[in-house]
């Protein structure tokens, strides 16, 4: 869906190099462009930096977002650049409070395009409650960019009771993801140039703070770990956390919740959904008592409907992920050497 | 998902994983082709179920892994050529050459763009008139048949700035050449289903006879991949040696008319090299004169040039079923997925890149 506000008159139609000039140009393209859009106490002042107020334990993180196209099914750079960040404190247990906002702008991008993702960040950062306090905006020339890449920086408040680290994580935990996984990767395949395939598939990027925030209402330090398996897929993530700990994890193929239509466009590109990246869920390792409870918690979410018990954690083959079959085989799901790469054979 | 789910049956696989179970009396070693099989048994986790006295030895049916390193070369220094764009399916870019890889390549500057189909490099070609697109045309009988359509189209639209790198290497000849080493272990064969859906059986049935073989034309999925076994096992137990279809439901006796005329139109048989294996007569093929201006070799007048595999690399006795992964010096020490040496390092599914996942699963150390 295109966002409905219609593009500030100007008389220019591309970013061009004097926008980033810090002239004239940079000027107007600031004033009815990020300033217009994004407008609150903060920005108002059109300073260097902000001054915001934060007493207590403060989480800080940052993501930069390059995705290519720009522009896909479920969304756009914007919410990725908002909700991956907002994603990320969540994943410290932080409510995200202030975010700053640094987009690199290509040469000849479309004001058009720019106008919609500065109205996309606007809407994402509304519904997960965040100010974007100050940013930065740069032009490089043509065929230096890829039409826009984004860094945004978050910084949240720690809930009181939480007590996330992988440290944490021992034998006999249980692995939760809180949906459905490799929508929003495989969404993006879908449009990817040279490889586009029709398909119905959206990203499910969107924040999960709210969730990560009832869990630890609820359950405190028995939430060990949290992670959000973005790059790299579930795969990657799992075994980060087991090589880090030291620990084994099993994971039960029936049980990852995934849509008929992402398994099936997988299975036809060659590609394994563990190893896809998403955005909108996460992972929860978490005490064993509290296991089905995190479970029917999420489900009260509209977002945590597909919450599913994946797996264990185990003192067997440490370092390591093993995936116990649909059909009652295992193997192993090992750490990607680089990018995923679609088989022929 | 329709004709998946049924294959994928749970009390299916434990009936029949029962029965080979109860059936086997002997060690026997049975190879499957494809790399498909390979990917299938290692992904369900189906080695893990067989009896210890069956043994599966991944064979070479995985085209990049015996794409030879000359050509690997080649391709980069095509992709290195200004005004050329090189295509690729996607994992054939991390497969090392002598030097490096594509994916390393297009790193250092190469243009290297990967598709999902030869008719894709086309469509890159009719985009880019200014620019000659190559093809690096990988891949068993299955790929043959869209990699020569690729060139009728191009012959059809007049497309001038499309050619392809062939690196068509063929089934039948490379059992033979397995078989008729005196040394080889190999005590049955699951063909490849997909290069049977388009050459049929009958190639195999002298294969069978001559070498005393059981051969079953197999599929990939879990029960496709245990039927395939537990006919083979089920002949070698009682000594016989035909050729059988488990695969009926995609593979006809005679294969696909068509696809087959449209290879025969493109392409002629001829010598090929295999990465690890080295030249077998008549395995692969190559783009026949009648559309030599679609051949990159021509095109651009590349010669012969000799690379030499990495001296400690043994995986042509690996892909002959000969050596295990764990016999070799450079086994998780200088050859890792990381740093692969050899191709069954590079996939996930290549016979040494399986063991080396598979040993750290046991909690074996990988040193052998």
């Amino acid at each position: 869906m295109r966002l409905q506000c219609p593009v500030p008159k100007m008389d220019f139609d591309v970013i061009q190099l004097g926008h980033g000039s810090g002239g004239l140009m940079t000027h107007r393209l600031l004033k009815s462009g990020v300033f217009e859009v994004l407008q609150n106490e903060f920005l108002r002042e059109e300073h260097d930096g902000s001054i915001v107020d934060l007493t207590g334990k403060t989480a800080i993180t940052t993501d930069s977002f390059v995705v290519s196209p720009v522009f896909f099914p479920g969304g756009n750079i914007g919410d990725l650049a908002i909700n991956g960040t907002v994603n990320d404190l969540a994943m410290c247990g932080a409510k995200p409070q202030y975010l700053t906002l640094a987009c690199i702008l290509e040469e000849g991008f479309a004001l058009e395009d720019y106008w919609e993702i500065l109205l996309t960040i606007r809407e994402a950062g509304k519904a997960a409650g965040v100010q974007i306090v100050t940013g930065d905006t740069k032009v490089v020339e043509k065929g230096k960019g890829d039409g826009i890449f984004i860094n945004t920086t978050g910084i949240g408040l720690v809930h009181p009771q939480a007590d996330i680290s992988v440290s944490k994580i021992r034998a006999g935990d249980v692995v939760v993801v809180s949906g459905l996984v490799a929508s929003h990767g495989m969404a993006i395949l879908s449009v990817r140039e040279g490889l586009e395939f029709e398909t119905t598939l959206k990203s499910d990027t969107a924040p999960v703070h709210d969730m990560v925030w009832a869990l630890l209402d609820q359950f405190g330090p028995e939430i060990r770990f949290l992670r959000d398996p973005t790059r790299g897929g579930l795969a990657s993530t799992l075994n980060e956390a087991a090589s880090q700990r030291k620990i084994g994890i099993q994971l039960e193929q029936n049980s990852i919740p995934m849509l008929d239509e992402v398994e099936g466009a997988c299975e036809l590109l060659g590609m394994d959904p563990l190893y896809v990246a998403n955005e909108g869920i996460f992972i929860a390792i978490v005490a064993p008592e509290i296991a089905d409870q995190t479970v029917a918690k999420l489900c009260q979410f509209p977002q945590g409907k597909h919450a599913s018990i994946i797996g264990r954690v185990v003192n067997n083959h440490p370092g390591q992920v093993v995936l116990n079959s649909s059909i009652g085989g295992k193997r192993v799901v090992a750490m990607l050497a680089g990018e995923q790469l679609p088989r022929i054979c | 998902m329709k004709y998946l789910t049924e294959y994928r049956d749970v009390a299916l696989v434990q009936e029949y994983v029962r029965r080979i179970h109860q059936l086997v009396t002997k060690p026997w070693s049975i190879m499957e082709i494809c790399g498909g099989q390979t990917h299938g048994l290692v992904k369900n986790g189906i080695l893990e179920m067989l009896p210890e006295q069956v043994t599966m030895v991944h064979g070479p049916g995985c085209p990049v892994c015996v794409t030879p390193l000359h050509l690997i070369d080649d391709a980069i220094a095509l992709a290195y050529q200004p005004g050329i764009i090189l295509t690729s399916f996607g994992d054939m870019l991390r497969v090392p050459g002598s030097k490096e890889s594509l994916l390393e390549a297009k790193a250092n500057g190469a243009n290297i763009q990967m598709v999902y189909s030869p008719l894709d490099a086309l469509k890159i070609a009719q985009k880019n008139p200014d620019k000659e697109v190559v093809f690096f045309a990988v891949g068993f009988e299955t790929t043959a048949p869209a990699n020569a359509l690729s060139v009728i189209q191009a012959a059809a639209l007049d497309l001038n700035n499309y050619s392809i790198l062939t690196s068509h290497v063929l089934v039948p000849p490379a059992m033979e050449a397995i078989l008729s080493d005196p040394e080889t272990r190999v005590d049955g064969f699951l063909a490849a289903g997909h290069v049977c859906t388009i050459m049929g059986m009958e190639e195999y049935y002298p294969i069978a006879e001559k070498y005393r073989v059981p051969i079953v034309v197999t599929g990939f999925e879990p029960i496709d991949l245990l039927i395939g076994i537990y006919e083979t096992l089920k002949q070698l137990e009682a000594g016989s040696y035909q050729v059988d279809n488990q695969y009926a439901r995609v593979v006809q006796f005679g294969g696909n008319p068509q696809a087959k005329e449209i290879i025969g139109k493109v392409f002629i048989t001829s010598d090929r090299i295999w990465r690890g294996i080295g030249e077998i007569p008549g395995s692969g093929y190559e783009v026949d004169q009648d559309f030599s201006g679609y051949d990159a070799r021509i095109k651009f007048a590349l010669g012969h040039r000799e690379v030499p595999e990495h001296p400690e690399c043994i995986a042509g006795q690996i892909l002959k079923g000969l050596r295990k992964p764990i016999h070799c010096g450079q086994f998780g020490k200088g050859c890792t997925p990381e740093h692969p040496l050899g191709a069954p390092m590079v996939s996930s599914e290549g016979a040494c890149a399986a063991y080396y996942h598979f040993a750290q699963m046991k909690n074996e150390t990988i040193n052998g």
